[in-house]
This record gives C-alpha cells, structure tokens and sequence, in this order.
C-alpha cells in the first residue's frame, strides 16, 4: 500500500480521500481513486507529486511499486 | 584565523528568541567582521478591518529541510562567509512572533548583506512552506505573490 500525503489547502479537499492505496498504480489509476475536486485539483499544473521526497518531473510518469509514499505539492506560498 | 562555521539550519515548532541566536552566531564567528541578519515577523494590522489572527504554516519534512540546507549551500557556495544561520518557524504564531531569521557573517559586509538577501528571496518563493492566516475566525490559504517570483528573478533565475 502506498501513503498519500496531501499538503497546503489539498488537505482541506482529502477529508474523503484514501490515506493508502493499493499499488501498483499509474497516475491515471491514482486520479480514479480520488474524489472528483480533489483529482481536478491535484491534476492542475501547478500541483507538483513527491514519491519518497523526490519531486517529479512529470507527475504523469508516476509509477508505484508498493510502499511508497506520495505527497501532492501546492504551489508554496512563501515563508 | 579560525575555519569558516558550517552553516546552522533549523526549523523550528516552537517560539524562538532571533535576538540571543544572532548574539550567540556572532560570538561563534569572531573572525567576521561584519554579521547582517534579518528577522521575519507576523504583521499586526492594528488598523485592519479583519486583522490577521493567526497566521499557521505547513512544511513536508522530506523536503523542507533538505530544501533549506541546499539553499544555504548554494549560498556558502556563491559569497565568501564565516556562517550561516538560517532558522524558520512551522506552526500557529500570532502577530509579533518571529518567523525567520536569517544572518551572515563574512570578513566584508557586501558579502553578508547580498547572502542574507538571496537566503530570503529563495525562501519566500521556493521552499517548502504552505501559510494560511486567520481572519474574523476563518481559516484562509495563502497562495503565491507575483512579487515574490520578480524577487527570486534578481539572482539569474537560481
């Protein structure tokens, strides 16, 4: 299983999202787990996909094996 | 003369007092002659028809920190300093708290004034940090000031 992590103001969208999810999983098969707002959020351009605290280029070459654990980025807002 | 100090990084979840850390990083760089620093605080908006209450910031520890510690390499790398010491608050702080406190020490001041500069541009737009405030007892996300981008352009787009 795979952990989702959801940062900034996706954490207000995840109250109904899966904490863990089964792998292996594409980034398309990870959005159709997810409620609607929250995958048309974190598929946005702006939202950037950590796998392990590695930062994806492209979130769409997302690939999990099992026990990964996967953040959703927000742009930052400063400190 | 003594060896440079390696750079200090820290986040922080609790208060901090910027003053007697500036104090202490000058005492340990003897050798500087000059230590700029800069201290970040919640704004009180006295005046404000819905001042800031609170203000609450988030960090990914897998990335914040590392984030913050190759920010302050980039930096050793770029200026010529005897320290570095860059510390930022995570958490709820109320208007008056400090931030975060960035200071240089450098054998020449330019040197400290332009790392202490950079620190900050770069931590404003690129590390890892996601700010809501408090307003009339609501919670609201900070999102991104264009500002902040046109700050970090200044060094060349590092």
């Amino acid at each position: 299983m795979a952990r989702l992590v959801f940062l900034g103001r996706l954490a207000d969208l995840a109250g109904d999202a899966p904490a863990r999810v089964a792998a292996p999983l594409d980034w398309a098969g990870l959005l159709a787990l997810l409620p609607p707002a929250l995958a048309q959020a974190v598929a946005g351009p702006r939202v950037r996909v950590a796998v392990d605290g590695a930062v994806l280029a492209d979130k769409a070459t997302l690939a999990l094996a099992g026990d990964e654990e996967v953040a959703f980025l927000p742009p930052v807002s400063g400190g | 003369m003594s060896a440079a100090l390696p750079s200090d990084v820290r986040l922080l979840d609790g208060a901090f007092d910027p003053a007697a850390l500036v104090a202490a990083f000058a005492r340990d760089c003897p050798q500087a002659g000059g230590v700029v620093s800069f201290i970040g605080q919640v704004r009180a908006e006295a005046d404000a028809a819905d001042p800031c209450e609170a203000l609450e910031l988030t960090h990914y520890a897998p990335l914040t920190l590392p984030g913050m510690e190759a920010l302050a390499a980039d930096a050793r790398g770029r200026w010529a300093l005897d320290g570095l010491l860059v510390c930022h608050r995570v958490g709820v702080m109320v208007p008056g708290d400090p931030i975060v406190l960035v200071a240089a020490a450098a054998r020449h001041r330019r040197d400290a004034f332009a790392a202490v500069d950079f620190v900050m541009d770069h931590l404003k737009s690129q590390s890892w940090f996601w700010k809501r405030e408090k307003r009339a007892g609501q919670w609201r996300w900070i999102e991104p000031r264009g500002q902040d981008h046109a700050d970090l352009a200044r060094w060349g787009g590092a």
